[in-house]
């Protein structure tokens, strides 16, 4: 398979060779700020005009239709319009924590970008850590809400800050500990290293049970952490308008939009990466000629690929399902998910002491 | 009739009786309540539905009209109380017998300035707290100087105010603040999605559970009753379908009748089998939006399209025959306004042929949902004791296991020749609220497939006079519209113009008992609860 470390290195050795190391070292750095900015809002743009289609679909309807072919400029007048628009400035607020919000929101989703596994050799971070430093990034998002909706010093949005706020720290115990339950199956913390150990078959496949179970709960707790329907309490917009984000306008709430969005790639994106091998392709053992027909797919396009497919689940769960209620979310995450999730641990470390996995 | 009458002359020696639709007792103030109890409590009465309370001004006096009907032997009194003195009307409040007529003495309070002695919470119910004047009065004075449109953030108060007798006869006045001191009081409304139209609820929480909540309405009043006042019969039928306007076609069914019944005048067979037809149609029509309205509040947002599928083909149907899709202007005083489209009969067969199949859909993608099941089993239950005493009539009424449907209580039109059930579930939650719904559109398409190969041929539209006058006197008619029972009352001075039309609407009572059903349920209940009650808010103001 095509490795993009190839490229990379070619153009860190040129730079090295004339300039400075600091020079060359900066300079890749804003290449690569640069290059991730783009990507997020290109992904952005997509999943917006995704979900529109995917939606319209369940709804029997077209979706955007008028602004380009199939409405494919649909979501750029969108994001143009959101760019123009006035940013209203409210009194009584605390404005430093109002204006800090929505960056603090789109940060957290953007570094965890920085782990993804990308393609084969396309990573920008590369740490033994990858997985920790992904989690940990990405519960700075309930930080930007929290304060979004304690700043606009607003009823509605407090109540969604604090709906969000128990929302958010039950799930990522959650997601914490079917991520575990899979660092245990692969043996490694790296990003890398995951992928790598699903070379031979995916660990949804060679995990089998424990690793089943692990997804599906892995899924419910990501689109509690998404804030997206049916768990999207925090902004429901029939009980309180917009939520948390109520007060913002323009750009402002263009940001919580976006991040929405790119989280939902991201957490995709991490499902992906810990249940379908990441850009690893489809192999199955002993089917060479298959495997190899499959390493012609370039390993970026298997990535998104995958990413996307496991988005549509997550957009689907919206468009079907009505809310729950706060204290029903909460007992499906303590009296429900969190035991079964402790077990499911017990479950696949027996699995791999007494190896009775593929 | 004669027997109730014995009865009670028996017992209040002061009562005079007048035989007008229905049995009518004159009772001075000082025995209403005394009358009141003793026709709630008593067996042989058992007066235990509040239907209306009219507020009348016979410019000598003032008073009120109180419509009752006993939900077990199933039949009807009213009675009529009257104070002299204009400056400062008083007389008792039954709100300590009948829940739901603490709303109503609030509305009589509002547009006649009667006070009612006893009542807990007497304020305005519908008009701003600055409003001058009582503008139901025969001597209101209309000078637009004197409440004009204000441009200032309207004044509200924290207190209401409730007048007690004290032993020696005298009344007093007291102020009651209506939130504890330290409530977190947030504003649900009156622009929220989920209210369903311009309603205000002041909602006192504990964190995410409920502790009381003040229902502010009045934010669509535009005064029907009195804008009735100085038109012509006909005219008055426009209103109709800017009350409750996914009920119109049942809302003008009974004023219709109610004219009808007062004039002499006997709408044509053929006309009476259209209108059924329509208030059919409307009430699938109506509880479509329901469903997809109510699953859209609980955040499914697919259903709604599933449903408006539906209704859209059934206003497709109206259109041909009404000209419209909205506030259909069809029936009116002796039939309706035009003819069956020759395209009609096609298209309601056609409708009725897809209807089950939709309604198999409903409850494959909703009903049996999980999230769904627990977002609405025992959430917002109402017994039937209190369904009856705040008068929720309709299918949340019927949830409740109240039989209160109107078309089999108090039949009227072609509807004791139908075969068809009345739905009642017994759970009175939201959950029975909304299944009683799906099971009435299955009732509605039975009665419209008993009529459609039967619409008999003849006129749509009696001979009505030119110029319609009334006889003196005063005639009440009951229908069921889509969300319950809605009664007209008219009362004739003999003139062209009616002297007072009354309209109780059922979304009145649906509005005034979130309160009670919500407090101690988490505000994603409200939502919920508000959203089975299914109220309509111009409806409700008038």
């Amino acid at each position: 398979m095509f490795k993009f470390s190839i490229i990379t290195d070619w153009i860190n050795n040129l730079l090295h060779e004339w300039m400075p190391g600091w020079l060359a070292t900066t300079i890749e750095c804003v290449a690569i700020g640069v290059g991730l900015l783009l990507a997020y809002a290109l992904l952005a743009l997509f999943y917006i005009y995704y979900e529109r289609k995917v939606c319209a679909a369940f709804q029997c309807r077209l979706g955007p239709n008028r602004v380009g072919p199939f409405g494919l400029l649909q979501s750029f007048a969108d994001m143009f319009k959101i760019l123009i628009k006035e940013l209203i400035s409210l009194n009584h607020i605390d404005k430093f924590l109002f204006a800090l919000a929505p960056y603090l929101v789109i940060i957290a989703s953007m570094l965890a970008f920085a782990v993804l596994p990308w393609g084969n050799g396309l990573q920008i971070i590369n740490f033994n850590i990858g997985i920790f430093f992904l989690i940990a990034v990405s519960s700075i998002g309930v930080l930007g809400i929290l304060l979004a909706g304690w700043s606009s010093n607003n009823k509605f949005t407090l109540i969604g800050a604090l709906r969000s706020g128990a929302q958010m720290v039950s799930y990522e115990l959650s997601i914490g500990l079917s991520v575990l339950t899979m660092v245990a199956f692969a043996g490694t913390m790296s990003v890398p290293g995951i992928v790598e150990a699903q070379s031979n078959l995916w660990f949804i496949f060679s995990g089998h049970i424990p690793a089943i179970i692990a997804f599906i709960i892995y899924l419910i707790a990501g689109t509690a952490e998404t804030n997206r329907g049916p768990f999207d309490l925090p902004e429901a917009e029939s009980e309180l308008t917009a939520g948390y984000h109520t007060e913002y306008s323009g750009i402002h709430f263009g940001f919580f939009y976006l991040a929405e969005y790119l989280n939902l790639f991201i957490v995709s994106g991490v499902a992906a990466l810990l249940f379908f091998g990441g850009w690893m392709p489809l192999h199955i053992p002993g089917f060479d000629t298959f495997n190899h027909i499959m390493d012609y797919i370039p390993s970026v396009v298997w990535f998104i690929g995958k990413a996307i497919a496991l988005s549509f689940i997550i957009i689907w769960f919206k468009w079907t399902f009505p809310r729950l209620r706060i204290d029903q979310l909460l007992s499906l995450e303590w009296k429900y998910l969190l035991p079964i999730n402790l077990f499911n641990l017990v479950l696949m470390t027996l699995m791999i002491v007494y190896g009775l996995h593929f | 009739m004669a027997n109730l009458q014995e009865k009670i002359a028996a017992k209040f020696p002061q009562a005079t009786f007048e035989e007008a639709d229905i049995l009518q007792v004159n009772i001075p103030d000082a025995q209403l309540h005394d009358l009141a109890k003793t026709l709630r409590d008593d067996e042989d009465f058992a007066f235990d539905y509040l239907v209306t309370i009219v507020g009348m001004d016979w410019t000598d006096s003032l008073g009120c009209v109180y419509y009752l009907t006993s939900t077990r032997h199933s039949h009807h009194i009213s009675i009529k109380t009257s104070t002299t003195d204009r400056d400062n009307p008083m007389l008792h409040s039954l709100a300590d017998l009948w829940r739901i007529a603490v709303f109503y003495e609030r509305e009589v309070y509002d547009f006649f300035g009667i006070i009612f002695i006893g009542n807990p919470d007497m304020r305005r119910l519908f008009l701003s707290i600055d409003w001058k004047g009582y503008p139901l009065r025969k001597d209101y004075d209309m000078n637009p100087e004197l409440n004009p449109v204000s441009i200032e953030n309207e004044r509200q108060s924290d207190f209401t105010y409730t007048y007690v007798e004290t032993p020696d006869g005298k009344v007093e006045k007291k102020e009651v603040p209506i939130f504890k001191e330290d409530d977190f009081v947030v504003n649900i409304g009156p622009q929220h999605p989920a209210t369903h139209g311009v309603l205000r609820f002041r909602t006192a929480l504990d964190a995410e559970t409920i502790k009381k909540i003040d229902v502010y309405m009045g934010y669509i009043h535009r005064g029907v009753e009195k804008l009735c006042e100085n038109l012509t019969y006909p005219q008055t039928l426009h209103f109709m379908d800017r009350l409750d306007y996914f009920s119109a076609h049942n809302y003008h069914h009974g004023l219709c009748l109610c004219i009808e019944k007062a004039a002499g005048i006997e709408a044509p067979r053929r006309a009476q089998v259209i209108r059924v037809m329509m208030d059919e149609l409307s009430r699938i029509a109506s509880h479509c939006l329901f469903i997809g309205t109510f699953c859209m509040d609980l955040g499914a947002t697919t259903m709604l399209f599933y449903t408006l599928r539906v209704r859209e083909q059934i206003l497709d149907i109206m259109e041909k025959t009404c000209g419209a899709r909205m506030t259909f202007n069809y029936d009116c005083i002796g039939g309706v306004m035009a003819d069956l489209d020759p395209d009609f009969v096609k298209d309601v067969k056609a409708l009725l042929a897809v209807l089950p199949d939709n309604i198999k859909e409903y409850n494959k993608v909703f009903t049996g949902n999980i999230i769904a099941r627990n977002r609405m089993e025992g959430v917002g239950v109402l017994t039937r004791e209190d369904a009856i005493s705040y008068a929720v009539t309709g299918p949340s009424g019927r949830a409740s296991n109240w039989a209160c449907d109107v078309r089999k209580t108090d039949p009227y039109s072609i509807y004791p020749e139908l075969d068809f059930e009345e739905v009642t579930r017994t759970e009175g939650d939201s959950m029975a609220r909304f299944k009683v719904r799906i099971a009435e559109m299955e009732q509605s398409a039975k009665i419209l497939e008993q009529l459609i190969d039967n619409i008999p041929e003849g006129d749509y539209c009696a001979k009505v006079p030119k110029v319609l006058k009334l006889p003196v006197g005063h005639w009440f008619q009951l229908v069921e519209g889509c969300r319950g029972a809605f009664g007209v009352y008219i009362e004739s001075d003999g003139s062209t113009q009616p002297y007072r039309l009354k309209i109780a609407p059922p979304c009145l009572p649906l509005a005034c008992v979130v309160d009670h059903i919500t407090s101690g349920n988490k505000i994603a209940d409200l939502i919920t609860i508000g959203g089975s009650l299914d109220y309509i808010v111009p409806d409700m103001d008038r």
